[in-house]
């Protein structure tokens, strides 16, 4: 994977399959501390302390498809390579946080991409789950709230051609607004 | 450009209640993009964005979107499922922007089941 934005919605698709009502997606553009923190916290029904250690072995899967897991491992990789971490905690019941580090201007670092596009999948998919994306840079913030826009349009699915194009759009604005630029 | 608002979001509202008095009838396709590791990796969300820019330009409505998880034939990614009602669904193998177009404009709105890029017909069980 080649995007952020990619692994996010790899991360957040972990979340819906998890069963979760509500995802958190958060994105902190550190300039200063010279930091991109990344995170994904879902209510879904979390993992065992067993599982946690196991989840970041490329070749632990729940599924029976296939024998391979790769999707939090390449997203520690990408984290390691710009001097960063990630970090697991989750609850069963509860629900899991994923948090990853990245060096902000670390050359291995890779770009953010089209994180318009990876909200927009998201939602598509999983019209009933309420997601929350928080882009900060520095001082400014950015925040789309598909609980918010659900208010407005009543009895539209959220997931109309029509209001995706409007959610893409509000994210590109916003993300020029705040000078984004990961 | 001035940054969206709600207004803008109550236009669309009205424009998609008007546009829906005037046709009837409910869903008739659903395309499923699968959205694994493997998917997105090798480009599942490229094919979903093609997919929503013709389904806009089309103005269809009777055409739901949605993902699914890997089923195991990741070698073969990125896949889509095509699920015409009353209809055997077709799987559609090493999908890109291009191959999606076309599957969209023959397949969904002509009916004319695109062989070449065809995989398997039926659904399977994702674990």
């Amino acid at each position: 994977m080649l995007e952020l934005s990619l692994h996010i919605l790899d991360i957040a698709e972990n979340s819906t399959r998890a069963g979760a009502r509500h995802i958190d997606i958060s994105l902190e553009e550190d300039s200063i501390r010279d930091l991109l923190t990344i995170s994904v916290k879902d209510d879904g029904f979390g993992m065992s302390d067993e599982t946690i250690k196991k989840a970041l072995d490329p070749f632990y899967t729940t599924k029976k498809v296939r024998r391979v897991g790769l999707g939090l491992p390449m997203l520690a990789d990408a984290a390691q390579r710009t001097g960063g971490k990630l970090t697991l905690t989750s609850k069963e019941g509860c629900g899991t946080n994923v948090t990853v580090k990245f060096g902000l201007s670390h050359i291995d670092r890779q770009p953010l991409g089209n994180i318009a596009g990876t909200m927009v999948t998201l939602i598509a998919g999983n019209p009933n789950v309420e997601f929350v994306y928080r882009h900060r840079r520095d001082d400014c913030e950015y925040v789309l709230n598909t609980c918010e826009i659900k208010k407005e349009i009543d009895d539209i699915p959220i997931n109309h051609v029509e209001i995706l194009n409007y959610i893409k759009a509000d994210i590109v604005e916003g993300l020029i607004e705040i000078g984004a630029q990961a | 450009m001035a940054k969206l608002k709600i207004e803008d979001l109550k236009k669309i509202k009205e424009k998609v209640l008007a546009d829906n008095a005037l046709r009837e009838g409910d869903r008739r396709v659903r395309i499923t993009v699968h959205m694994g590791t493997c998917g997105i990796a090798s480009g599942a969300r490229e094919v979903m964005d093609a997919l929503m820019k013709e389904i806009e330009e089309a103005a269809v409505s009777d055409v739901v979107v949605t993902t699914s998880g890997c089923m195991g034939l990741c070698s073969r990614e990125p896949l889509i499922t095509v699920e015409i009602v009353g209809q055997e669904p077709i799987k559609y193998e090493y999908m890109n922007p291009n191959k999606m177009r076309q599957v969209f404009k023959r397949h969904v709105l002509e009916g004319e089941v695109q062989t070449p890029f065809v995989l398997a017909k039926g659904a399977e069980d994702i674990k």
